[in-house]
């Protein structure tokens, strides 16, 4: 799927950065580095905002599209941050049939955001996962770590409302 | 080189060991298509149009890709083989917006020509979704459409060759598509403008922002006195777009079809490379007695300028302060010129043929604007001029041979070779070596910096005085000589850059040869020798000596460095910030 672009202000502190710098220090030379480099970045500040991508490209003496070129093929990237909540619709083969698609197009409506994207204010982000190995409960959300099974359209509002 | 014994087609050769097989079947005259290849700049055996049975292998193989071994038995036109070639053609046209007769690049696409060969009768085929993308305008050289892109990949390897990587594959699978980074425009990433792209890209997915209708306009208004002047390499390439073959010097019949188009003056930008030349070599002298910021680094190529400013700002106190030859004939017309025919410069619209798109950025620049209006007012491409041309109804091959316009029509044989890599620095040591020794030295051949290396380095000793001289084309070059200086490693007085491979010759303006051509023949040094033979062939072969040249000095603008060439013949640089 075509990645996002996030809409929320990068707010990554000297301290992620410095640690970004001594990894990338320790790791350069080894071939191939950038892939390790952009998923310790990734667990450092959430997701690869255009500042990180930045800092990877300069200290690795790549050009930026080549960095980002890269974070746009894998999966595993996000471009995107996660919101405070997390909102994850599974679309497992099980939670699928289980009508998974209606549960994603009512939070979609709710918060007013695609998967793979965050809320302006930060406070939700939403992702279209794969299977998350609860077919009992299928269809499946998870909000963090909070899971919900067995759900209908209608129940989704009232499980949103917990968290605004 | 060690040769090994393959079978192409059931017939036996003997061919180098190194060789591909695509390189070893094209040497005993079996030509293998190819789309996505670029000899040395992209071989990633990716589009599939190359393949080729090999006994022994299960898969067809990317003849591009593979090298040839001893014993290999290879069949390069069988039933199977060309029916995967039709369907890759086929698959490619399912996303291909196929308004061919729209398209800037119909009758020299790659693409089309494949489909011709191979006989597509069916181009929707397979066809699907669509991915629908929006046009890139946003440069003033260049338009991108995806929906024309066939992700081969050329414009990437060929913006990577130059060191600057500003376009590359985003996403994946169906959603791939050539752009930038984060998804910006061009104009809004450090790209040079040096067009190289559009010169590689088989198909009509990247073209130059043409102008001809502006020239058009401007031909049409009563008001405006219209002046052209064309750039050193235009005369050596122009006639490739009329079928004549490469390096062949079409400069009478060009200056033949510029009059006919109606412009007032048909001017040689020879002569702003001869004013280039005074200037430059006088900044050389003055720099190097007066132990001035050395190396000097020539400023003629306005994609090697904007290169400089992104990435290597540290130089930009190195790059000599002349303005390129177009700019500088530009500004002349438009105080001298306009001064002795008393024309007011607002009126006069001076348009120039270069071989390059990054000087249609280069017209945008802070300060270039002599006469206080722009210096150039439309920059047209080698390619545009050949469209104005035939749509013009102009039979360009039956034009008898004319001269330049007087004034600022004769030109040295030292402006001449402006247009290849060497050429520049070749010009200014003529000069300066006259300079510096105070006579006329016999020696105009410095044949040391002559050739396609992308790499020369030479020592000359002139007067006493050792001279240390660099001379690199393509960007990746530029890099590396800058980034040697930098570590302590070189150390020279006077570099010559040209931003693209070869010099402008093979410029992003150029006439678009396709791959094939460029593959297997030594285009630039064809197109160069024509600029040679031309150099060679005048009887002035140095800037300092023309009569126009000495002219405008002793009316105009006294003499090399003075104030008044500095207003009008000098220009400044910025740092600009990549992010």
């Amino acid at each position: 799927m075509k990645k996002k672009l996030s809409n929320v202000p990068f707010n990554g502190t000297e301290e992620q950065k410095e640690k970004l710098l001594s990894f990338i220090k320790d790791n350069k030379d080894e071939k191939g580095s950038v892939i390790k480099i952009l998923q310790y970045a990734q667990d450092l500040y959430g997701y690869l905002p255009i500042e990180v991508q930045e800092i990877v490209a300069d200290e690795l003496n790549m050009s930026l599209e080549e960095v980002y070129g890269i974070s746009t093929f894998y999966a595993q990237f996000s471009l995107v941050p996660k919101g405070k909540y997390n909102i994850s619709v599974c679309l497992g083969t099980a939670c699928y049939v289980k009508g998974a698609d209606k549960i994603l197009n009512k939070v979609k409506s709710i918060v007013g955001i695609e998967p793979e994207s965050c809320t302006p204010d930060g406070k939700f982000s939403l992702t279209a996962c794969r299977c998350i190995g609860a077919c009992g409960l299928a269809p499946v959300m998870t909000i963090n770590d909070e899971v919900y099974g067995r759900l209908k359209p209608e129940d989704v509002e009232g499980i949103l409302k917990k968290y605004q | 080189m060690e040769k090994v014994n393959i079978k192409i087609n059931n017939e036996s050769f003997s061919v180098q060991k190194d060789l591909t097989i695509l390189q070893a079947a094209r040497k005993v005259g079996i030509k293998i298509p190819t789309l996505c290849y670029l000899k040395e700049i992209n071989e990633i055996g990716a589009c599939r149009m190359c393949v080729v049975e090999v006994k022994g292998s299960r898969n067809l193989v990317a003849s591009c890709v593979t090298q040839v071994s001893e014993g290999m038995e290879i069949f390069t036109n069988t039933k199977r083989v060309r029916d995967s070639r039709k369907t890759t053609l086929e698959l490619l046209l399912s996303i291909h917006d196929r308004k061919c007769l729209s398209c800037l690049r119909n009758g020299n696409c790659e693409l089309q020509a494949l489909c011709a060969e191979f006989l597509i009768e069916d181009d929707g085929k397979y066809d699907g979704e669509k991915p629908g993308y929006a046009l890139d305008q946003s440069s003033s050289h260049l338009i991108r459409d995806n929906n024309k892109c066939i992700l081969c990949r050329r414009c990437v390897a060929a913006c990577a060759n130059q060191h600057v990587a500003v376009i590359g594959a985003n996403n994946r699978g169906f959603d791939t598509q050539i752009g930038c980074a984060f998804e910006r425009e061009l104009n809004f990433v450090p790209c040079v403008s040096c067009g190289q792209c559009i010169v590689n890209c088989p198909t009509g997915a990247l073209r130059e922002r043409d102008q001809c209708d502006d020239v058009l306009d401007a031909l049409d208004d009563e008001s405006k006195h219209v002046i052209v002047h064309t750039a050193p390499s235009i005369r050596v390439t122009l006639g490739e777009e009329f079928g004549l073959p490469i390096g062949t010097n079409v400069k009478g019949k060009m200056v033949a079809a510029l009059r006919r188009l109606g412009f007032a003056k048909v001017f040689d930008t020879d002569f702003g490379a001869d004013l280039t030349i005074m200037e430059e070599a006088n900044e050389f002298v003055e720099r190097l007695k007066n132990k001035g910021e050395l190396p000097m680094i020539t400023s003629c190529s306005p994609g090697w300028v904007k290169f400089c400013e992104y990435y290597y700002p540290e130089f930009i106190k190195n790059l000599s302060t002349c303005k390129s030859p177009q700019q500088m004939i530009s500004a002349m017309i438009k105080t001298f010129y306009a001064k002795v025919n008393n024309i007011d410069p607002k009126d006069i619209v001076v348009v120039s043929i270069m071989p390059c798109t990054a000087k249609k950025f280069e017209i945008t620049r802070e300060d270039q604007d002599a006469a206080g209006v722009s210096d150039t007012d439309i920059v047209l491409t080698t390619r545009e001029l050949a469209r104005l041309i035939r749509r013009s109804g102009i039979n360009f091959n039956e034009l008898p041979n004319e001269d330049f316009d007087e004034a600022m029509g004769i030109s040295t044989g030292a402006g001449a070779i402006f247009g290849t890599t060497g050429g520049v620095m070749e010009a200014a040591l003529r000069t300066a070596a006259d300079m510096l020794s105070g006579e006329s030295q016999a020696n105009v051949d410095y044949e040391e910096i002559r050739g396609q290396d992308g790499f020369k380095e030479a020592v000359y000793n002139i007067n006493g005085i050792e001279i240390r001289v660099a001379v690199v084309s393509g960007l990746k070059n530029a890099a590396k000589l800058l980034d040697q200086i930098k570590n302590g490693e070189k150390d020279y007085h006077f570099i010559e850059v040209m931003c693209c491979p070869g010099g402008c010759i093979n410029g992003g303006g150029q006439p678009i040869q396709p791959a094939e051509k460029k593959n297997f023949d030594d285009i630039k040094s064809i197109r160069a020798k024509a600029l040679y033979d031309e150099d060679k062939n005048l009887p002035l072969r140095k800037a300092h000596e023309s009569p126009i040249i000495k002219k405008v000095y002793s009316e105009f603008l006294e003499k090399p460095g003075s104030l008044i060439a500095h207003k009008v013949l000098h220009t400044s640089y910025v740092k600009r910030d990549k992010y």
